[in-house]
C-alpha cells in the first residue's frame, strides 16, 4: 500500500476543513443552536432592521455552517441587532437568535477582530465603560461621549442640535449638571469593582477552559 | 333506539369519516357486527368537503359513493348520526359505551323533498362550507349526505319557522318534540376514528387570517371549487368577489412550528400543489401561482406530481417562510413580506388571494378526551397496550392523507376483529 497522505493536497484539506461551526458551538453563547436552523428565513423577514444587515441571521447561520469564519466574525451584521426579539418569537424551532447575535458579537470582540467603526459596537463599549466606573450609568457623560464619538467638530454639531432637548431635561429634573463632577454612584463602589473583577476572572477562566 | 342490538362481540366505530367508514366496512364485510357513531348529521367527514384528490385529481364523490353503497347494502352495519361517545367503561372484550344522541327533529319518514327548507326563513352558518355562507334552518348537510335526511337547526326550535317547516312536510317527518337521548351500548372492541380539524389559523398572528379578508385557509379554498360550494364553483376572493388569478400559497401554516403544531401535517404540500392546478383549471395561462415553502415534502409517487407542477410556467416556487402579511387598503390585496432564502432577496409581494396551507390537528382535544386513552404530545392516539381494545384509525392516530388513513383504518379493523374473535372463542 502506498502512503496516501503524501498524495493529499493538505492545503485544500485545511481550507475546506469545516470546523467553524464547532468553534461557534464551543465559544459563542447559545452557539450550539446554530445547527438547528432549517433555513426558513422567517427571522430575516421579521427583522425590523433586516434591510440594513449585510447578512441577516439565517444567512449568518448558513455561513457559519459553510465555514466562512472571517466573513462572519468581521461582519457588522450582528451588531445591528436591537434585541426586539421578533425573530425569537417567530422562529419555528425556537432558536435564541437574539442571544446568538450578541454571542457572535461578543466572541468577535474577545478575538479582537470586530468591525471597529461600527457605531453600535462603539456605543456598547461607551455604555460599559461608563457603567463600570461608578456602578450607575452617568447619562450626562454617556451623552457627551456619544456626541463626541466621531470627533470634536461633529460632537459640537450634534450637541448644539440636541441643546433644546437637553435644556428641557434639565428643567424637568431628568438631567443634573452635578453629574459632570463625579455624579451618583452605587453605595459600595469598592465592593462593586471587586464584584466586576471577580466576574471578569470567572469569565476569563471559562473562556480559557473552553478553548 | 332500543332496537339496536349490541353485544360484547360488537365493534364500535367512533367517527364516520373515511377512516371510520373503511374500518366499519372491513369489519362488517367479514361478518362482524358494527355500530358507527357519527357526531354530525351525515357520514363522510372531511372527504365530502374536498373538490379533488391528489395525486390523481379524481373526485372524492366517486369513491365516497362506492363506500356509501357498500354501507347501505351491509346488514351488519348500524349508523347512529348526531351521536357522541361520552364515556367508555370496561375492558377489551367487554365494554359499555355511553352515547349522547342529539335530536335531529326529522325522522326516517323524510324523503329529502326539501319542502321544509322552502318555507323556512331563518339562516345559520353552513359548517359544510367552513361557515363561508349560510344555509336554511331546515337543511340537507350536502348533496351526498347519507342518510339522505333533512336536519333542523336546534336554534329554530320554538320559533314560527319550525312550525312552518312542520306544516310544510307532507310525510309527517318533522317531530319538534324530539329530545336528547343517552343510551348505553355493549362492545367488544372500539375503533376510534374521530379524525382531524384544521389548525386555528387566527392563532398564526403575523398572517392576519382574522384581520385580512383575502387570507383564507386551504380547506376553505377547496370549498370555492365545489359547484355547490359558497361561490358556486367560482374562484373568487372574499373581499370583493374579484377573480383570484394571482394566488399565493403559504406552506407550513401552523405546522412544523414550536409555537403552533410541532409535527409536519404531511398533506399540506400536496394539497397546495393540487390546488395550484385549480387556478390553472379556472384561468389557464392567466393563472399566476406562487408557493412559499421551507421544503416541499412530496414523497414516492407524489414526486412525479411535484415535478409536473414545477414544469408549469405559471407556478413559481419561493423558498421562504413568509414573515408577515399586511393588507393593501386600496385594493384589498394581501402583501407578503419576507426573505427569499435562495439569494437572500427581500420581497414585498402582492397577491389577489393568499391561501394558508393549514396544519392538521386531532379533532378531539387531548385534555378533554371523553375516554381514557394514551395520546402523544400532539394529541394523536398512541398505539399502546394500555388502550386495551380501543384502536385508533386514520387521523386520530397521526397526520395522514386519505390514502394512508384508509390503510391505517384497515389495520385497525383487523386489530378489532382479533379482539371480538377471542371473545367469540371464549363464549363458544
Amino acid at each position: 500500500m502506498s502512503d496516501l497522505s503524501s498524495k493529499l493536497n493538505t492545503g485544500m484539506v485545511e481550507k475546506y476543513r469545516n470546523n467553524f461551526l464547532k468553534e461557534v458551538e464551543a465559544n459563542v453563547e447559545e452557539g450550539d443552536w446554530v445547527k438547528m436552523c432549517m433555513q426558513c428565513g422567517v427571522c430575516s423577514g421579521s427583522c425590523p432592521l433586516g434591510a440594513h444587515w449585510d447578512h441577516p441571521p439565517q444567512e449568518l447561520f448558513m455561513m457559519i455552517r459553510a465555514g466562512k469564519r472571517d466573513e462572519v466574525l468581521q461582519s457588522t451584521s450582528m451588531w445591528m441587532c436591537t434585541s426586539c426579539y421578533n425573530c425569537i418569537v417567530r422562529c419555528p424551532r425556537e432558536l435564541p437568535i437574539t442571544h446568538i447575535m450578541h454571542g457572535l458579537a461578543h466572541y468577535a470582540t474577545r478575538l479582537g477582530i470586530e468591525p471597529k467603526g461600527q457605531p453600535t459596537r462603539q456605543f456598547a463599549q461607551l455604555f460599559w465603560d461608563n457603567l463600570a466606573k461608578h456602578g450607575r450609568v452617568n447619562e450626562l457623560w454617556l451623552g457627551v461621549n456619544l456626541y463626541f464619538m466621531n470627533g470634536i467638530v461633529e460632537g459640537i454639531k450634534v450637541a448644539l442640535g440636541m441643546a433644546g432637548i437637553g435644556l428641557g431635561m434639565l428643567k424637568s429634573g431628568r438631567l443634573s449638571l452635578k453629574e459632570l463632577i463625579g455624579g451618583h454612584t452605587v453605595k459600595d463602589k469598592k465592593g462593586f469593582h471587586a464584584m466586576i473583577k471577580k466576574a471578569q476572572e470567572l469569565e476569563a477562566a471559562r473562556v480559557d477552559g473552553s478553548n | 333506539m332500543s332496537d339496536i342490538v349490541a353485544t360484547n362481540q360488537t365493534i364500535l366505530v367512533v367517527g364516520g369519516g373515511i377512516s371510520g367508514m373503511t374500518a366499519a366496512l372491513e369489519a362488517a364485510e367479514v361478518g362482524k357486527q358494527v355500530i358507527v357513531i357519527e357526531k354530525t348529521p351525515s357520514v363522510g367527514g372531511r372527504v365530502t368537503k374536498l373538490y379533488k384528490y391528489f395525486p390523481k385529481l379524481c373526485f372524492p364523490t366517486c369513491g365516497l359513493e362506492i363506500n356509501q353503497r357498500r354501507m347501505a347494502a351491509n346488514k351488519n352495519i348500524t349508523v347512529l348520526t348526531m351521536a357522541e361517545v361520552t364515556d367508555l367503561q370496561g375492558e377489551a372484550g367487554n365494554y359499555t359505551a355511553t352515547i349522547k344522541v342529539s335530536p335531529r327533529y326529522v325522522n326516517a319518514n323524510c324523503t329529502a323533498c326539501g319542502a321544509c327548507a322552502d318555507v323556512v326563513e331563518a339562516e345559520f352558518d353552513d359548517e359544510h362550507n367552513y361557515n363561508m355562507n349560510k344555509h336554511k334552518g331546515a337543511y340537507l348537510p350536502h348533496n351526498m349526505a347519507m342518510p339522505k335526511r333533512y336536519v333542523l337547526e336546534p336554534g329554530m326550535i320554538g320559533t314560527d319557522d319550525a312550525q312552518k317547516a312542520k306544516d310544510a312536510c307532507k310525510v309527517d317527518a318533522i317531530d319538534l318534540d324530539m329530545q336528547e337521548e343517552t343510551i348505553e351500548l355493549k362492545a367488544g372492541a372500539v375503533i376510534w376514528a374521530t379524525g382531524w380539524r384544521p389548525y386555528d389559523a387566527a392563532k398564526i398572528q403575523p398572517y392576519g387570517y382574522d384581520r385580512i379578508d383575502n387570507v383564507i385557509t386551504s380547506v376553505e379554498f377547496e370549498r370555492l371549487m365545489d359547484p355547490f360550494g359558497p361561490t358556486g364553483g367560482k374562484l373568487v376572493r372574499p373581499s370583493d368577489g374579484k377573480e383570484a388569478k394571482n394566488v399565493a400559497f403559504i406552506q407550513c401554516a401552523g405546522s412544523r412550528d414550536i409555537n403552533h403544531l410541532k409535527h409536519c401535517s404531511r398533506i399540506c404540500c400536496m394539497a397546495s400543489l393540487k390546488q395550484s392546478t385549480y387556478v390553472s383549471e379556472k384561468f389557464g395561462d392567466d393563472a399566476n401561482v406562487s408557493i412559499y415553502y421551507i421544503d416541499i415534502r412530496a414523497i414516492d409517487r407524489f414526486d412525479n406530481f411535484y415535478q409536473k407542477v414545477q414544469d408549469d410556467k405559471n407556478v413559481t416556487f419561493i423558498k421562504s417562510k413568509v414573515a408577515n402579511i399586511v393588507e393593501n387598503k386600496e385594493n384589498g390585496n394581501p402583501v407578503l413580506n419576507g426573505v427569499d432564502t435562495e439569494g437572500y432577496e427581500r420581497y414585498a409581494n402582492e397577491h389577489d388571494l393568499v391561501v394558508l396551507a393549514i396544519g392538521m390537528e386531532p379533532s378531539v382535544d387531548k385534555d378533554t378526551f371523553p375516554i381514557e386513552i394514551k395520546v402523544n404530545d400532539e394529541g394523536f392516539i398512541e398505539q399502546d397496550e394500555a388502550n386495551g381494545g380501543v384502536f385508533a384509525a386514520g387521523c386520530s392516530s397521526d397526520a395522514l392523507d386519505v390514502n394512508r388513513a384508509v390503510q391505517n383504518a384497515t389495520a385497525s379493523a383487523l386489530r378489532a376483529i382479533q379482539v371480538v374473535n377471542r371473545v367469540a372463542q371464549a363464549e363458544g
